[in-house]
């Protein structure tokens, strides 16, 4: 008799941790069928087929071996600056200056391969990755140096710092770090071929930025779920006042977390670099940062839940090219989509908490 | 008959260049302060004054009539508003980013139906001359204004006085500083946030509308060198008071044209430094002004991101 009364208060004890968390699943995966099924409307007013449109995303990104690589080869990048977007909001701030980052980590990286052109490869090339991490955590931390220390409201400070960012980047590229022998498009010095990241031994040209930031996202969710630092974090980003009354020490987190995320952007910049472009110029500069919003706001700012919503919007851009030429449509369609379905998402905000489904302690009628 | 003006040159060209390029920074940031004085922030009007522009143009080349374009503009970027409006309304919805969502979906609906605009040419607005008086032609060229630019600086000074005088303006006011003290009084914040957020949004799709019908004066995708972001830096600069969005606006531009203008005699390193000076400006702005402990001088109690 005892066993089965044990039993019973299990299970219930169970439901009510396990069904709260697939609350942070479904209402984000309903939001993006909701979104898709708003923007396969959007497509019928146009007299298109939204089976034929998704028919061939599905072809074009996730189809065949070649179009996996064409679609992981993009996941790299948005991975970095979703990470940027994810760490500082576990603790309420939005920075949404991942861009700039991106920009100059890359720039840093250029140039201290250029410096150390004469050193072995390997240590080259994890001098360029420091210098990346350094500049691109010094970047985003001042945001949050200035957000402690002045009270200077982090979204704002982001986006104005990622312009001059991008300014700074192409006057440096133009200017002191110009290779001569880039005439139409301003470069640094092309990177020696030692210095050049390969391919991941796994049987697809992929390299190495998918692999290093699938394990940037899996030791930032230890980070942030496993230890105590994150749980502090979690704390000061729920109420920043009770946090202090606990004496976390909150201005150390904000700019802890602030500058570990802009050291992820400046590895997508490095990777940029060093797997795809070979230097650092204007390419730099193509929206990873803003699409890493997009990233981290449809992951629920999860690192793990980072990487297949990464792999899906990569996916969607690596069709765009096919859905051009196929359905005569204009690149921007895939645009149009990610809009759609970041506003939907962005309303499924107010779902939580609020659907009876996810409140077991409220399935029996009473409040 | 060019004549050359030496160092005065740079002045002259900033002046027009400043005028020029200001407008469209005017209007976006006029929209920006009415909707952050009703205490709701709008960061997606860089998607507005976008699809603003291609509405603008797509309707002034089937029509005609540039200023029907104009008209269509204000109207789409009012939608655009409206929808902003009615989403933040709803409880746990974030503004900041929902602003960022819709900046993203009006870039894709710009670009989606814009594509087969980029080849037609669509009239253009007229510009008045102010430089009859002079004989050189560099000044007449910097003294061609846009009709829009004087509407601009008429609706600066209207709004700063709506703010002070009317009950209109006063309403905002309320509903900006404290919803509790809005609703106190009988107010709806929701409803005044959703007209003043329409209404802001309608003022960036002028400012797109200029863009491409008169300064360059042709649709791309390219058109916003980020005018709508910027709209939020500028709002601040301006401690949220209309006539300092005028001057703001023209610092904004003048800084714009410096770049261009040191081209012309011949000086021509330093052109992205000078063109994100105001950026530095504002953040420093920003830095100097802001304290941990409370908000803003100037800035609206409801808004979020002086909170």
């Amino acid at each position: 008799m005892s066993d089965v009364t044990a039993s019973r208060t299990v299970f219930p004890a169970a439901l009510s941790i396990w069904v709260p968390r697939l609350e942070a699943v479904i209402i984000p995966i309903g939001a993006l069928v909701v979104g898709l099924g708003l923007f396969a409307v959007f497509l019928l007013f146009l007299g298109r087929s939204p089976v034929d449109f998704f028919a061939l995303v599905y072809k074009a990104g996730f189809g065949t071996g070649f179009s996996w690589k064409n679609t992981l080869s993009r996941v790299a990048p948005l991975l970095f600056a979703g990470l940027c977007v994810a760490l500082p909001a576990r603790l309420g701030l939005v920075v949404i200056g991942g861009e700039g980052a991106i920009a100059l980590g890359g720039l840093a990286a250029a140039v201290m391969g250029v410096w150390s052109g004469a050193l072995p490869g390997a240590i080259g090339l994890i001098l360029m990755a420091a210098a990346a991490m350094v500049i691109g955590g010094a970047w985003i931390g001042a945001i949050g140096f200035l957000r402690i220390k002045r009270g200077v409201n982090e979204t704002i400070a982001s986006l104005l710092m990622a312009y001059i960012a991008i300014a700074l980047m192409n006057h440096l590229v133009e200017g002191a770090f110009r290779d001569p022998a880039s005439l139409n498009k301003p470069s640094t010095a092309p990177l020696p071929d030692s210095l050049r990241v390969g391919d991941m031994p796994i049987g697809i040209e992929v390299h190495w930025g998918l692999g290093i930031g699938v394990l940037c996202c899996f030791l930032c969710w230890i980070l942030l779920d496993r230890t105590t630092i994150g749980f502090a974090a979690r704390v000061a980003g729920g109420n920043i006042r009770a946090a202090q009354v606990q004496s976390l020490p909150v201005g150390k987190l904000v700019i802890g977390f602030t500058a570990l995320g802009g050291s992820m952007a400046g590895l997508a910049g490095y990777f940029e670099v060093t797997a795809t472009h070979g230097a650092a110029n204007a390419s730099l500069v193509v929206g990873y940062g803003y699409t890493g919003i997009l990233v981290a706001f449809l992951a629920r700012h999860n690192p793990i839940a980072i990487i297949p919503v990464a792999v899906l919007l990569a996916g969607f851009e690596a069709s765009s090219g096919l859905i051009q030429r196929r359905m005569d449509l204009p690149d921007a369609t895939i645009l149009v989509m990610q809009g759609i379905v970041f506003v939907v998402l962005l309303l499924s905000e107010t779902l939580y908490g609020r659907l009876r489904i996810f409140r077991p302690d409220l399935w029996g009628g009473k409040a | 008959m060019t004549e050359d003006l030496g160092i005065w040159a740079v002045p002259v060209a900033m002046l027009g260049g400043a005028i020029r390029v200001s407008t469209p920074f005017l209007f976006v940031s006029l929209g920006e302060c009415l909707t952050e004085r009703s205490g709701r922030i709008n960061l997606g009007l860089e998607g507005t004054l976008v699809f603003g522009a291609m509405a603008g143009y797509a309707i002034a080349f089937e029509s005609g009539s540039a200023w029907i374009g104009v008209v269509a503009a204000a109207l789409a970027g009012a939608v655009f508003g409206l929808f902003h409006g009615w989403l933040c309304r709803f409880k746990g919805v974030n503004d900041i980013a929902m602003g960022i969502a819709l900046m993203l979906l009006g870039l894709g609906l710009a670009f989606f139906f814009g594509k087969p605009y980029i080849q037609p040419v669509a009239p253009d607005l007229p510009a008045i001359s102010f430089g009859w008086w002079s004989e050189i032609p560099q000044i007449r060229a910097a003294l061609e204004v846009n009709a829009l630019f004087i509407v601009g600086i008429l609706l600066a000074f209207a709004m700063a006085w709506m703010f002070r005088n009317a009950a209109l303006g006063l309403r905002i006011r309320v509903v900006g500083d404290s919803a509790d003290a809005a609703r106190a009084i009988g107010l709806s914040p929701n409803r005044v946030r959703l007209w003043s957020t329409a209404a802001g949004g309608a003022f960036a799709g002028v400012a797109g509308a200029y863009l491409s019908l008169y300064y360059p004066g042709s649709w791309n995708e390219g058109l916003s060198s980020g005018q709508g972001l910027m709209a939020v830096a500028l709002v601040i600069f301006a401690r949220w008071n209309p006539v300092m969005c005028l001057f703001a606006a023209l610092l904004f531009g003048a800084a714009g044209a410096l770049g261009p203008a040191l081209q012309t005699v011949g000086f021509t390193s330093g052109y992205y430094l000078f063109f994100a000076a105001p950026y530095v400006l504002t953040l420093v702005l920003l830095i100097f002004t802001s304290s941990p402990g409370k908000a803003m001088e100037g800035a609206p109690g409801e808004l979020s991101i002086t909170k």
